[in-house]
């Protein structure tokens, strides 16, 4: 199980190097890969149709209670089986449609890393481990989305598709240590089952508003739609896959998966109804004002996402069925259209509907396959796409709550889907030839492959419906509701309220796509729709920060070494001092003060030296000084037994003055440019910091918290560490993990100092 | 830099270099037991090569450390990385430290150890890292 989730990562590192070598077969190749994993995750079905679940436990942090487990139940392996399966045909299809793209071979890598980090989100038990891979897909996504980086546009898309997954992604961390502390347990399969403790918990309502921001915001609901269709600057293949299986339904699944544990509250079924259906009439409303191939189906795919949102949150049976069915057919659906969008594109050059027509002739097979998957997507017999969208009619009138809110939005989303489905197989079709940027023709087999099989499969799951729902639905259906369901999946549910609201919505929906070029009009003489989305304040809140931002790096970046000294110092002196007295109260316990007279000669040269080097007016003696202040110190530090750090200070002070004398030739001549209020303000700071740190070392000395640590590692040094030098027993042995912290930093400062002195020359050069 | 540098200086810079060198050898290993270690013993050899640096110039310096201190510096870091891992496949903690004494006739006993290459890599690091600044400096100075 580890190796089926972490081999997409393992092929993305040398898959640069496979996609070179092997040219044109690349994407045959490589789609060798998720094949063999959908192959491994269908023959776990049998193990969890039923509603059983599998734990694979791997330790990594068990510190932390961090692990690397798998819960393999029915709505994983759902998931995991669209992710592999679709993957393949997605990443043939890739070969296809970047042919000969010099960026193909880094697309590859990027594409295994996301299709690895979406397995590890959905097959996650733990909740840490299912963030890290979340936010894995966050970033991943955000180099597809910018895969045309040379495109300012593209990367203006991607970092907002980041920017707002990404944050959302805060608040769901922020949710999920709430619900791993609330429920005892970071392990869901733990979680899941204390529903009653999780819907007592006092912050119940701070913890699933957090998380549905984290799952609002990756599955795009209303506020949040407008990241997804920006994310259309993606390269087909990416979008394809994004778009029916993967990236956007990650926020879907986790409410899914929660569902168990969080579900069944009034908050729960209200926002979640409330939110999904308002997407799901948003994302079809757009959709019917969009004439691009892309645009259009990016739409459908917020509604869609409403639609699941809807159906979680309205959380009965029926609901639950719906949802589950209603995913599968989309995911096959709408990675089949995205495809053969695709393929429309590639093969005319343009991606306007309105641009396109007559192409029946020169693409027969893409328009046999569009009109088989787009009648899945209208929801007609004897499609997939028709069983969930029934399906979904009656999980709306019987929902306990908003049955008529509900119900009411779905049947006018359907009405609207209708007509676009219908655009969009019909329109570039039928009709005059039109001119096109490109000569069309017939796409190639690696782009055709995929959807042909995946609208078939649609069509074979609408007439033999009781293939999924035995295997896939039957086991998801199962995890999401809690306890198993008898789930049977017929075309013909008897005359009923959801078979009229189909009919309904199939009539309305046709003469609204007779009527479309009319209703395109009658939008584009109402702008004002543009400025209503939440868009517009995406962008002002970017402004705002880049403005807080700016205001902030001059306030605080301001570049003179003294003001940083100054803000370190005080904040340092203030927030120390305020903790100390707060807890100590009125009476400072002080120590006892026992010192020798050799202790006090070299302390008062110390001080002396330390008070000529900030009056002397001549910048030899400031160093000359400065050096007695270091080497008096490695005093002390001798006199106190510690000859390492002594030494060491000796070195430092030797190595200063090197380093001084390097750049003593470089700075301009000795200037008095302070007044006397600014050195008094500065005697002011440098007195309190020296002062807090006497009371401190004094109290410290008077008061034991715990038995000093220092006795215990004087006692291990030699039988664990076997050392007798402690302090290097503690840096190289015991503390070595800071230790080596520590060594990056000196390595990292020495880089930045290397090229802060290169630009100076360089500044110097010019 | 090259003229100003005294005879004198060359001379004794020529023949502390080695010394200085070997010192600090002896200060990184003797550091488990005695005081020493990584850190200071790579001072003391930053030292080393700056007072060539002096009497010399910095292509000179360059040479002699046969090593860009840019590379040491990485080396180092991974070195030290990489003394954490071998506990990894033993069952242990990372950075759980491993021993393999053994005895080297007429010379005693030699404790191998992940602290020592540890150790080591600090070394590195550190020399890496002044000589990487005070070569910059210095070459920024010419």
């Amino acid at each position: 199980m580890l190796i089926a989730v972490l081999s997409g990562f393992m092929l993305a590192a040398v898959a640069p190097w496979l996609t070179r070598s092997l040219g044109d077969k690349a994407g045959w190749v490589l789609a060798l890969l998720p094949a063999l994993l959908f192959a491994y995750f269908l023959s776990w079905m049998p193990a969890v149709m039923h509603g059983d679940a599998v734990v694979v436990h791997y330790p990594w942090i068990p510190g932390l209670d961090i692990n690397l487990s798998f819960l393999v139940d029915g709505l994983s392996l759902l998931f995991a089986v669209l992710i592999s399966g679709i993957g393949t045909f997605i990443i043939i299809y890739a070969g296809g449609y970047l042919h000969g793209d010099e960026y193909l071979p880094r697309f590859f890598a990027i594409m295994f890393s996301f299709m690895a980090a979406m397995l590890g989100v959905v097959l996650s038990d733990n909740l840490i481990t299912l963030f890290v891979f979340w936010e894995l897909t966050s970033i991943t996504s955000y180099l597809l989305i910018g895969y045309h980086h040379e495109n300012k546009e593209a990367r203006w898309c991607a970092l907002q598709g980041l920017v707002v997954t990404v944050g959302g992604g805060l608040a769901l961390l922020a949710g999920l240590i709430m619900l791993g502390n609330a429920a005892g347990s970071f392990e869901l399969s733990e979680i899941l089952g204390s529903g009653e403790i999780l819907r007592e918990y006092p912050l119940y309502t701070a913890m699933v508003v957090l998380i549905l921001l984290g799952t609002f915001t990756k599955s795009a609901q209303v506020p949040f739609h407008f990241w997804l269709p920006n994310a259309m600057a993606a390269p087909t293949p990416v979008s394809a896959f994004l778009h029916s299986a993967t990236m956007v339904k990650a926020g879907v699944y986790l409410m899914a998966r929660l569902n168990p544990g969080l579900g069944g509250t009034d908050l729960w079924l209200y926002t979640l109804g409330i939110f999904g259906a308002l997407t799901m009439f948003t994302g079809s409303f757009m959709a019917l004002r969009s004439t691009g191939v892309k645009a259009v189906l990016a739409y459908t795919t917020v509604m869609a996402l409403g639609t699941l949102t809807m159906l979680i949150g309205i959380g009965t049976e029926e609901a639950i069925i719906a949802a589950m069915t209603f995913l599968l057919a989309h995911a096959l659906y709408k990675a089949a259209l995205f495809m053969l969008a695709g393929a429309l594109d590639h093969e005319t050059g343009t991606k306007d509907i309105l641009k396109m027509g007559g192409l029946r002739r020169l693409m027969p097979i893409t328009f046999l396959t569009a009109c088989v998957a787009a009648l899945s997507l209208a929801g007609l017999p004897p499609l997939f796409g028709f069983i969930g969208k029934e399906l979904m009619f009656e999980a709306t009138v019987t929902a306990p709550a908003l049955a008529l809110f509900t119900a009411g939005l779905a049947l006018i989303s359907a009405i609207m889907i209708v007509a676009m489905a219908a655009v969009f197989a019909l329109r570039p079709f039928l009709g005059d030839l039109k001119e096109t940027p490109k000569k069309p023709h017939e796409a190639p087999l690696s782009m055709l492959i995929g959807p042909v099989i995946l609208a078939a499969l649609s069509l074979i799951f609408g007439l033999a419906g009781f293939l999924p729902a035995a295997a896939l639905v039957n086991g998801a259906v199962a995890s999401v509701y809690g306890t198993p369901l008898d789930v049977q999946l017929y075309l013909w549910h008897g005359f009923n309220l959801p078979l009229m609201l189909s009919v309904v919505a199939v009539i309305a929906g046709i003469v609204l796509f007779v009527k479309w070029d009319r209703v395109l009009e009658l939008f584009a003489r109402m702008p004002f729709i543009d400025r209503l989305g939440p868009e517009r304040g995406y962008e002002r809140i970017m402004d705002a920060l880049v403005w807080v931002a700016e205001w902030q790096t001059r306030v605080l970046q301001n570049g003179y070494m003294r003001n940083y000294l100054i803000t370190i110092v005080m904040t340092t002196v203030v927030a120390t001092a305020w903790t100390f007295f707060v807890h100590t109260g009125q009476g400072v316990p002080l120590g006892e003060i026992d010192f020798r007279i050799y202790e006090l000669v070299v302390v008062g040269l110390v001080v002396a030296g330390a008070i000529v080097a900030s009056v002397t007016r001549s910048r030899l003696g400031a160093v000359a000084t400065l050096g007695l202040v270091g080497f008096g110190i490695a005093m002390i530090y001798v006199f106190f037994s510690a000859a390492d750090v002594g030494t060491t200070q000796i070195m430092v002070e030797t190595l200063t003055v090197i380093l001084l004398v390097l750049v003593l030739f470089r700075l301009p001549g000795f200037q008095n440019l302070s007044d006397t209020s600014s050195r008094l303000r500065d005697a002011a700071v440098a007195a309190s910091l020296g002062g807090l740190m006497t009371i401190l070392i004094l109290a410290v000395n008077a008061v034991e918290v715990a038995e000093p640590i220092s006795d215990r590692l004087v006692h291990w040094s030699v039988p664990e560490g076997f050392g007798r030098n402690i302090v290097n027993v503690i840096l190289v042995d015991f503390r070595a993990l800071d230790t080596l912290g520590e060594i990056f930093v000196v390595g990292l400062a020495a880089i930045g100092i290397y090229a802060m002195i290169n630009l100076r020359a360089e500044d110097k050069g010019k | 830099m090259n003229a100003m540098g005294s005879l004198i200086l060359r001379t004794a810079a020529r023949f502390l270099l080695p010394l200085l060198l070997l010192f600090s050898i002896f200060v990184l290993l003797r550091g488990h037991d005695e005081p020493g270690g990584g850190f200071i013993a790579g001072l003391v050899a930053a030292v080393g090569f700056a007072l060539y640096l002096f009497a010399f110039d910095a292509a000179r310096t360059r040479r002699i450390m046969a090593m860009n201190p840019q590379v040491m510096l990485g080396l180092g870091l991974l070195a030290a990385t990489l003394s954490g891992v071998p506990s990894i496949f033993l069952d242990q903690a990372f950075f759980t430290a491993q021993w393999w004494p053994f005895e080297v006739p007429g010379i005693g006993e030699i404790k191998l150890s992940t602290p020592l290459v540890f150790d080591i890599g600090v070394y590195m690091v550190v020399l890496g890292s002044v000589m990487h600044i005070v070569l910059a400096l210095a070459e920024a100075e010419e």
